[in-house]
């Protein structure tokens, strides 16, 4: 009995590892071949780097690929909507939850049809056009923006539902103002889940692609995955170049998961798993 | 009180308008154009009634072909996602050693950029000197080596793959919250009944698993008819006819191509085809959401 418990164990650890190498060999292919020359990184193979390591691939993408001028572009898109989407989510949010008349109660069933709604592009281009937002910082900011509220406005939605009305209620008769109880009493007590909207954001608008490939024409309005992407049509045959361009800009998101799994995690299991 | 002083509904108003005029104002006018002529060639629009939409559903275009791929993939990675994600989930919450390890790598893929692994796998997939045939070739099963993204016969099979690949992790995540909220008590009492762990699974595990299963297919559902970027890496429609062309490459090579009209109307049949699909998610979202 023992024995076959102990098998059963150690058969159980090697099916995780198996799968775990599964998930973790495109990875590394990525990390071993961005230190590689251009002859070595050909073959595409999990052999380690011959020595020196190129280091120098890394600076040579930053330069031909112009990954400064991309990677401040993806700072200011996820940066402004991250921020653009928290304070704007969670002032309606608050407003659909606490005053639930018919009227919001409508307004926030039709904010929440966003997460399933697929945007029509063509025609996005007809409405950014005639706002003069087409080929535009602002405007690529401003679809990210509009693009990540429905999930937005109902992770905190059903967040702010916790927080007790009691506390509302003294606050007003104190004399606290709409606008002050929602800075100083609200805001404060949904940390949580802004932290988990914030990471969501950033993580989605980082990885976003679309959009700038429909609105943004100027190369130099790129953000890092749409200049990757051209890095690699561009120098297809140096892969040990494209795998370094790969790395670094996937360096940031790999740094917010491992920072904020907890609030991914937590984001991503909202509204499935009723506890 | 006054609900609505101290709630004042203006909070609302940059949400909804940012959401109304980027989102659902494109959806709504994109049905309108959907009936007319429009093009990079034309100045003028001219009202043409339903002639695109009997372009897009008619046999002699790849339009219909477009259709039954993405929901081809729609289907087919969901139920697949699903069944490896609950395989795992369930692995993932036995007594393993470096539990969170293993959970943190294999949700990773679920972070990362779909169309950056789609560029990887672009590698990985290659016919001669891609990762995978080198490693069949080198366990000398040479024979299950196959040109996986340039035949018609594979391809749309390995972007399947690769999509599942990507995908299965985060199923598991919400599957492992899923089980872990399934309380102790139930297997306790199963135990001492004498309970196998196959009759565990199968009769607390499951059904009471059933409300988040229903959820991650949802979830995958919208995904998946929405799928674009690891198309578009992969394989970009091709090879040949459309064989893995999807709704939303398609409607961008429309849009490249200039033929603004049969884009819009493709988008707006999926647009209606995925509001209606909403309701019943929403349904399912906000059921048990606390009243206060």
């Amino acid at each position: 009995m023992k024995a076959k418990k102990k098998a059963a164990a150690a058969a159980v650890n090697a099916a995780a590892w198996l799968i775990t190498a599964i998930c973790l060999v495109p990875m590394l292919l990525i990390l071993l071949n961005s230190f590689k020359d251009s002859l070595g990184a050909s073959e595409m193979n999990l052999k380690f780097p011959a020595l020196p390591m190129q280091w120098n691939n890394f600076l040579v993408v930053i330069e031909k690929g112009k990954l400064l001028t991309s990677f401040m572009n993806s700072c200011i898109y996820s940066v402004v909507s991250v921020f653009l989407c928290t304070v704007l989510a969670s002032m309606a949010s608050y407003v659909f939850s606490r005053n639930r008349s018919r009227l919001n109660r409508f307004l926030y069933l039709y904010m929440v049809l966003g997460i399933t709604m697929p945007v029509n592009y063509v025609a996005l281009t007809k409405v950014m056009m005639f706002l003069t937002l087409n080929n535009t910082r602002l405007g690529i900011v401003l679809l990210y923006t509009a693009m990540q509220l429905p999930f937005s406005v109902f992770l905190i939605h059903g967040f702010v539902a916790k927080l007790p009305a009691e506390l509302d209620e003294a606050a007003v008769i104190d004399g606290c103002s709409p606008v002050r109880l929602f800075v100083s009493v609200i805001l404060p007590l949904l940390k949580p889940a802004v932290a988990t909207v914030i990471v969501l954001t950033f993580l989605n608008t980082w990885n976003e692609f679309v959009s700038p490939l429909y609105f943004l024409s100027s190369s130099s309005k790129w953000p890092m995955t749409l200049s990757v992407y051209n890095f690699f049509g561009m120098y297809f045959k140096d892969w040990n170049l494209v795998c370094a361009d790969i790395l670094l800009t996937s360096l940031p998101v790999i740094l917010v998961y491992l920072l904020g799994q907890k609030y991914i995690v937590s984001g991503m299991t909202a509204g499935a798993v009723k506890g | 009180m006054n609900r609505k002083k101290i709630y004042p509904t203006w909070f609302a108003a940059g949400a909804l308008l940012l959401y109304s005029v980027l989102f659902v104002l494109p959806g709504v006018i994109g049905i309108g154009y959907s009936f007319t002529d429009w093009s990079s060639y034309s100045d003028r629009l001219k009202f043409v009634g339903l002639e695109n939409f009997r372009t897009v559903f008619s046999a002699d275009g790849n339009y219909l072909k477009i259709m039954k791929n993405t929901l081809v993939f729609t289907l087919g990675t969901t139920v697949i996602k699903n069944i490896l994600g609950l395989a795992l989930a369930v692995l993932l919450t036995k007594s393993i050693r470096l539990l969170n390890f293993h959970r943190g790598v294999m949700f990773m893929p679920s972070v990362l950029s779909t169309l950056i692994l789609g560029m990887i796998f672009t590698s990985i997939l290659n016919p001669s000197t891609g990762l995978l045939n080198t490693f069949f070739r080198g366990i000398g099963l040479g024979g299950l080596a196959k040109p996986w993204l340039t035949s018609p016969v594979y391809a749309f099979k390995s972007v399947m793959a690769v999509d599942i690949w990507r995908g299965t992790g985060y199923i598991m995540t919400i599957l492992i919250a899923g089980i872990l909220s399934i309380s102790s008590d139930y297997y306790e009492a199963c135990s001492i009944d004498g309970a196998s762990g196959w009759q565990k699974f199968r009769f607390i595990t499951l059904p009471l698993l059933l409300p988040t299963l229903a959820t991650t297919t949802v979830l995958n559902v919208i995904y998946g008819l929405k799928v674009f970027d690891m198309i578009y890496a992969l394989t970009n429609g091709g090879p040949g006819k459309a064989t893995t062309e999807v709704l939303y490459t398609a409607v961008f090579k429309k849009f490249g191509t200039g033929q603004y009209a049969i884009g819009t109307a493709l988008s707006s049949v999926m647009f209606l085809f995925m509001v209606f699909i909403g309701f019943f998610m929403i349904r399912l979202m906000t059921k048990d959401e606390v009243q206060e």
